[in-house]
């Protein structure tokens, strides 16, 4: 069942057109990812779909309600970026609060905040929590009332390695349970492995939309080897293969993913030459500047 | 919306402000009672008039700073720090956020208040022996302070609506509260002086001193007969509004302020 629609959505500001015709569909279970440099307009979307601003044209369905009506609003749960509450509560008391806007119970809250670490603050003032801790409390209010969509802006931003990994491990199990995930960052690395679906936003333009598998292939970049050898051979294996000699006892090598098998097949050739093979697939970082150039240089050339 | 006031409280109680003006409330209401029934002595003057006068005096500057202090950081805050977004996403209205800020506030002053003039009460029944005392004059010292105190902070939240940043919305305060108390007072004062008794001083000024809440507030708990000289050339002013024009401003400016402040609540974007 699809848990949010979004069909041909844009906003302009002023001059500006921050969204332009973005369409998006995301299914209940499933993490989205949606990336995009500053500005790209992945909040104005997250802040559209909340209902918190109105859409220049366009329309967008959560779970069949209007976003921002009373229906939406009960069962979506949002994380806004850099939320700062306030010094002088508890966490205990912030949270409690937030769960009896949601007509949760006090246990409930005192549950969600020991799910995500915080037990042992549980009692000090916020003013007192690092930056992470303060991202926990968030994370907690979020996963109140079971939401059936949660929408998450940077939610991992200025965390420790830790405290991400166990982010992603708490946003896995709301998906689990039902609850359709949208995940923004510019954390390109942590959403690689943790997420079903890449959505990549450049210039206010949805420029892809699908499983990282598929953007792979549909971007075809090429895969990368890096082969160790011995000092001697390196120049000759170097040269076979068309790759270009590093450091003297390594090689780079660059080809299409038709090609690898043969490649492989040619390095095993070497026998004991070969110190090491590494094989390198285009990383997030490599795709995400390919569709993000891709859209600014047809831009360009509709622009002349 | 009572979740709100809750919380509200829970901040309200470890603010520094909120402490502040709860002791000074009490330090002033405790001196005026002691000092100003020193000159009465035991004369037939109801001794509770006399303290009431003084802290009329003293709430017209006090009430509404304590208003805007707790009122201005109330949207301007949430808004920087991204939690008004937040609860905008609760199911939860624009209208419950601010009215459930307001009681919490309300209570917060009325708690204020409360106890500076119960101070004043127990010291004038400990002197006086105070057994026919009618307490009526500081019951109705509380309500229109509380008037005076509402009309405030709906300005504060007016305000706090308005501008983006808590810094600037307490610059804004201090401004209105200067001229609300202090220089509307002199701009008066200095047109009288100019007009010499003419138009302005005998229709137009009444009215506008009347319009001010916090002259209406001096207005309305000013002694029915009095012999200061102050006084006097303010009550003939205040025949000509009439008790009911100042009572009439005093209690339909919480009203129109918190109204305001509620459009312009409506209008900010997260």
């Amino acid at each position: 069942m699809s848990a949010l629609t979004i069909t041909n959505v844009s906003k302009q500001y002023d001059q500006v057109k921050s969204l332009d015709c973005v369409s998006l569909e995301i299914s209940a279970g499933s993490v989205l990812a949606l990336l995009g440099h500053n500005g790209a307009g992945k909040t104005t979307l997250i802040k559209m779909i909340l209902g918190l601003t109105p859409l220049t044209s366009g329309e967008i369905d959560v779970f069949g309600a209007i976003p921002g009506s009373n229906m939406a609003r009960s069962f979506t749960s949002y994380l806004p970026e850099n939320v700062a509450f306030h010094g002088s509560l508890t966490g205990r008391e912030q949270m409690q609060h937030f769960a009896s806007l949601k007509g949760e119970s006090k246990k409930t809250a005192n549950i969600l905040l020991e799910k995500v670490g915080l037990n042992h603050a549980i009692d000090r003032r916020i003013g007192t929590y690092s930056k992470g801790m303060r991202q926990r409390i968030g994370l907690a209010q979020a996963l109140l009332g079971r939401p059936k969509l949660a929408l998450l802006d940077e939610p991992t931003s200025g965390l420790d390695p830790i405290s991400r990994h166990e982010f992603y491990d708490i946003i896995k199990e709301m998906s689990e349970n039902g609850t359709a995930v949208i995940i923004s960052s510019h954390a390109l690395t942590e959403v690689e492995s943790r997420t079903d679906k890449i959505a990549i936003l450049s210039q206010g333009k949805l420029v892809a939309n699908d499983s990282l598998e598929n953007l792979r292939t549909a971007a075809a970049l090429p895969i990368r080897f890096d082969i160790k050898t011995k000092a001697k051979n390196n120049k000759k294996i170097a040269q076979d293969l068309g790759g270009k000699s590093i450091n003297g006892h390594a090689i780079e090598l660059f080809c299409n993913s038709d090609k690898k098998i043969q490649i492989l097949g040619q390095i095993s050739s070497f026998g004991a030459k070969i110190d090491d093979v590494d094989i390198i697939p285009p990383s997030l970082e490599e795709l995400y500047r390919y569709y993000s150039a891709e859209n600014r240089s047809s831009n360009i050339s509709e622009g002349e | 919306m009572l979740a709100i006031t809750k919380q509200e409280l829970l901040i309200a109680r470890r603010n520094m402000w909120v402490a502040t003006s709860v002791a000074l409330m009490a330090l002033f209401s405790v001196v005026l009672s002691m000092a100003g029934g020193a000159p009465t002595g035991t004369l037939g003057v109801n001794p509770l008039i006399v303290a009431v006068t003084s802290i009329t005096t003293l709430s017209v500057y006090f009430v509404p700073l304590v208003g805007l202090l707790l009122s201005f950081d109330a949207i301007s805050g949430e808004k920087e720090r991204g939690t008004l977004a937040l609860s905008l996403t609760y199911p939860l209205s624009r209208a419950q956020i601010l009215i459930g800020k307001f009681l919490a506030h309300f209570l917060v002053l009325a708690f204020a208040i409360g106890v500076g003039l119960l101070l004043v009460a127990i010291i004038s029944i400990f002197k006086n022996g105070g057994l026919n005392m009618s307490f009526t004059p500081l019951l109705w010292l509380f309500v229109t302070s509380l008037a005076l105190g509402a009309t405030f902070l709906g300005i504060g939240y007016l305000v706090s609506s308005l501008v983006n940043q808590p810094s600037v919305a307490s610059g804004f305060a201090i401004v209105i509260w200067l001229v609300c108390v202090v220089l509307y007072d002199i701009g008066l004062l200095g047109a009288l002086v100019a007009d010499n008794g003419g138009f302005f001083t005998k229709v137009i000024f009444p009215w506008l001193l009347v319009a001010n809440p916090a002259d209406a507030f001096r207005l309305v708990n000013m002694p029915d007969i009095s012999n200061n000289v102050l006084s006097s050339g303010l009550s003939s002013a205040s025949q000509v509004s009439g008790r009911i024009g100042q009572i009439a401003s005093l209690f339909l400016w919480p009203i129109l302020a918190l109204f305001f402040a509620w459009v312009a609540l409506k209008k900010v974007k997260t």
